[in-house]
């Protein structure tokens, strides 16, 4: 494009951004740059950025689909593709210009920074990642190879497998009890009432300790490899690698919005501090508008996440009048941290969900006109504003969404329900109902692994409903 | 510790596409379920007569990938322009799996294919297959052999190689060698030797010809050659006339297997001759000439009058396909309810179609279920007797390929073998 730039250009560069990293004081793991074509760009999206993933069709599916979009102009490429390991790996587009690459970088060492610090990215295990996909591939390329196996059954379970994937426990924070835990819960009766005398005797319900799962169970490809009978062993093997590949990866969809957010608001403060040539600066300039550009009736991450930031340094370092006395009221009041030391500390401790509920205010809803969308026939009406009676409503519909809010919750109620090994799963109905046709597919890949009747209960029309599913007969209780 | 940089390098770019053995898999699936609707597919497109390398869009079904997720009709939160108000009309409702996945493992099921390209060559394996085609037999079909006829037309100098003459070729040398031999009149003829001096002249001799004492070779003049010219021949026009019952109960299942029975007839023509042409009559009660789209698409209904499509493709043949140039082939497909005042007609124009006709057939086709004893139209056409005549049922797409290699089994033409 404008200037020619060499990979001498890119070091040179690199190391200014690394100095003022280091005067801002990120906290980054080592750093790669991979060079990539727009061919390797694509396959690297397919694969999720990893050098190394087990095959299934449906990489391949997405490959097609992202090249079909690229190819009919729909969708550009993304200009970098960062992924959490450490040493921290990304690739550049050789096609984009010198300004580009700066900024890429830069942005680069934002979401370098959230991965090494977020907690959500603790259990991640950075320094093997790329180790552990390539482990996984290579296991599931020897089941494929495996003559009483074959790739037709390994993408059959995978198949299933993917399908249940997101079905599990979304905040790694809190710690899942284990079984005897879960019976000492289970088997401790109410707290005991110090006017039991006055209150009403409470009806007590003796646990059923013979239940399994104690607890119910969200984990339900783990469930499932532990207490399905007759799995063999490969099958479980499959099981536990996809779950933890969506393990590793569930901290970013999680972190969505603060890490995009993150890594625009240190491009940003980089870009600005470098004292670019005025060329480079004016296309820096537009391409960060049109990366953080909200997008109408929809969230746009990059948007929503740097404002954020943005709102909170502000707060700090020069609050309004009201906001000062609603700080003196709260606890943080005796220190007062500047904008930089608040914004490090929440980087370290929340994720998206708690990240909007702490610090999304009214004003910054108002201001960036937040609103609730409703269904209406074909069309999408409004139905709530963020003014003053309505915004909590709206900020609670977008917290629902949120991250892993987008996957309803599904629990393993049961799994000997009625005494004959049925699965009963309950969809935690908070108001929104399931795809119907969605569902009952999923429903089959479930009983595909679990191998007998398997029943969902979920609310329809304000109706609970049951689904059974048996194999052979789908039916509605 | 300071920054990696990788460089791109072209040769690892080459190697690097990592994801051909998915999209491989994913192919074969697509596949795999365009076969499992071939039936709709073959009776919703236009295959008969267009090229092999048409791109036909095919609706697809199964390779969704289904998860646990929210229906539409849940509120949702975005971002407006500015000053929205309740009430407000904002967009269209999304359909499922229309968002945009990102980068990393989506929450969202990704966005399906509803329809994709194949070319029609594969769409037309697919109903081989569906056919259960012998290979063999496929191959034939397969191969558009084009009958050019070619003519003798004399001997030349040059040509290529498999045209050469070596009969004549070697008569050229023994008179050469004669004429060489006896340089001085004789009664010899002046113009061959002359020639044959001449020969040896003009063979460039410092170009690595050394000629060997006690051999006499071949020289370039000396070859002869077969000369070929086109030959236009009127034999090699055909055309295929497809009739078929439009009426109502003619449903998608009926008309993809009158459409196969067509496709293959039309393919089988044109492996034998030149220059096919295909006429389309589609009938009710009235019979009409029509495109292959209307002819498959145009749902009709009221009463069915057969014979009216005979007499239409007469009409036809004596307007724009004299036999006497023209090879035609005929075939109606019909699920037989014909009022039965039109039968003693049908029959005598049926009768009329044969003698025009190289080889013309009746199909009926009746899918398994319906009463055997409703094969109206077959027993009716009992009574006619033509060599190449014949009336088949066709049950289900296995009777497709036996019906048809029976059908062929009554050509004029003697075109009765297929492999």
């Amino acid at each position: 494009m404008a200037v020619p730039w060499t990979l001498r250009d890119l070091e040179y560069w690199d190391a200014r951004i690394r100095e003022k990293v280091a005067e801002f004081g990120l906290n980054c793991y080592p750093q790669e740059f991979e060079l990539c074509d727009h061919t390797q760009m694509l396959s690297l999206m397919a694969y999720s950025g990893m050098p190394s993933h087990y095959p299934h069709w449906s990489y391949g599916k997405s490959f097609e689909r992202q090249k079909t979009l690229y190819d009919h102009g729909v969708s550009g490429l993304p200009y970098e593709m960062v992924i959490n390991s450490n040493p921290c790996i990304a690739y550049l587009m050789r096609q984009n210009s010198l300004a580009l690459q700066i900024l890429t970088m830069a942005h680069v060492y934002g979401h370098n920074d959230f991965f090494a610090n977020n907690f959500t990215f603790n259990h991640t295990r950075a320094d093997l990642v790329v180790e552990t996909f390539k482990n996984h591939a290579n296991r599931v390329r020897a089941y494929s190879a495996d003559p009483s196996i074959g790739i037709d059954k390994v993408e059959t379970i995978l198949d299933a497998a993917h399908a249940l994937s997101m079905q599990c426990r979304r905040n790694p924070a809190i710690r899942k009890r284990n079984e005897a835990e879960q019976k000492q819960v289970a088997m401790a009766g109410p707290p005991s009432d110090p006017f039991q005398s006055v209150h009403k005797r409470p009806v007590t319900q003796t646990p059923d300790l013979n239940r399994v799962p104690l607890e119910p169970e969200e984990d339900v490809l783990i469930f499932i490899r532990d207490h399905a009978t007759n799995m063999p062993v490969w099958q479980k093997d499959l099981l536990t690698i996809v779950h933890e590949q969506m393990q590793y990866f569930l901290p970013q969809i999680e972190t969505k919005i603060m890490n995009e957010g993150w890594a625009c608001y240190w491009h940003r403060t980089i870009m600005n501090s470098l004292e670019l040539p005025s060329e480079i600066h004016m296309e820096f300039l537009v391409r960060h508008n049109q990366v953080v550009r909200p997008i109408p009736n929809d969230i746009n991450p990059y948007h929503l996440g740097l404002k954020m930031w943005d709102d909170i340094v502000r707060r700090h370092d020069e609050p309004s009048f009201d906001e000062i006395e609603e700080m003196q009221q709260s606890p943080q009041a005796i220190s007062r941290p500047s904008g930089r030391e608040a914004i490090f500390h929440i980087r370290d401790v929340d994720r998206d969900v708690s990240f909007l509920r702490r610090f999304l205010t009214r004003k910054l809803m108002h201001e960036m006109d937040m609103i609730e969308m409703e269904p209406e026939g074909d069309d999408l009406i409004v139905s709530r504003v963020s003014d003053e009676d309505n915004w909590q409503e709206v900020k609670r519909t977008l917290i629902a969404y949120t991250g892993m809010g987008s996957t309803p919750v599904i629990r393993i109620v049961d799994s000997d329900h009625g005494g004959n090994r049925t699965l009963l799963l309950r969809h935690e109905y908070d108001g929104r109902e399931l795809l119907l046709e969605y569902a009952e597919r999923t429903l089959r890949y479930v009983q595909q692994l679990w191998g007998r009747r398997v029943v969902l209960q979920t609310v329809l029309d304000d109706k609970e409903v049951a689904f059974s599913w048996d194999g052979a007969d789908f039916e509605q209780a | 510790m300071s920054t990696i940089f990788r460089d791109y390098s072209s040769s690892d770019a080459l190697q690097s596409d990592r994801s051909s053995g998915d999209r491989l898999r994913h192919r074969q699936k697509v596949r795999d379920a365009i076969r499992d609707n071939i039936a709709d597919i073959v009776a919703e497109q236009a295959i008969i007569g267009r090229s092999r390398d048409t791109i036909v869009k095919v609706p697809l079904r199964g390779i969704k990938e289904y998860r646990f997720v929210f229906g539409n009709n849940n509120a949702k939160a975005g971002q407006g322009k500015g000053d929205s108000q309740p009430g407000q009309r904002v967009g269209k409702v999304p359909q499922p799996g229309d968002e945009p996945g990102d980068g990393e493992a989506g929450d969202q099921p990704g966005v399906d294919y509803y329809e994709t390209d194949i070319t029609l060559e594969e769409l037309i394996d697919l109903m081989f297959e569906d056919l259960e085609l012998p290979d063999l037999e496929r191959k034939a079909l397969r191969e558009t052999i084009s009958h050019a006829a070619t003519k003798r037309k004399g001997y030349r100098k040059v040509g290529i190689r498999v045209q050469l003459d070596k009969r004549r070729t070697a008569l050229a040398r023994v008179k050469r060698k004669v004429a060489l031999d006896h340089p001085e009149g004789e009664g010899g003829d002046t113009a061959v030797e002359a020639e044959a001096i001449a020969a040896v002249q003009a063979e460039p001799v410092g170009g690595g010809f050394v000629p060997i004492p006690g051999r006499f070779p071949f020289l370039k003049n000396d070859m002869r050659f077969r000369r070929r010219s086109e030959a236009t021949d009127y034999d090699s026009n055909a055309v295929v006339i497809c009739m078929m019952d439009t009426s109502g109960s003619m449903d998608q299942q009926k008309k993809y297997l009158a459409r196969s029975f067509f496709f293959l007839l039309y393919q089988f023509v044109r492996t034998r001759y030149e220059h096919v042409e295909l006429v389309f009559i589609a009938h009710d009660a009235e019979a009409h000439e029509v495109s292959e789209d209307d002819f498959f698409h145009k749902g009709e209904s009221g009463g069915t009058l057969i014979s009216t499509a005979y007499a239409r493709a007469l009409e036809v043949i004596d307007q724009r396909y004299h036999p006497a140039l023209w090879n035609v082939y005929a075939f109606h497909c019909s699920d037989g309810d014909n009022m039965p005042g039109d039968n003693p007609r049908a029959v005598k124009l049926a009768g009329q179609l044969c003698e025009v006709c190289n080889l013309f057939g009746y199909g009926e086709i009746k899918p398994s279920g319906y009463f055997r004893d409703q094969d109206a139209m077959l027993g009716v056409f009992k009574a006619l007797k033509a060599d190449n005549f014949q009336a088949i049922r066709i049950g289900d797409k296995s009777d497709v390929w036996s019906s048809f290699r029976n059908f062929l089994t009554r050509d004029k033409a003697g075109l009765s073998t297929i492999t």
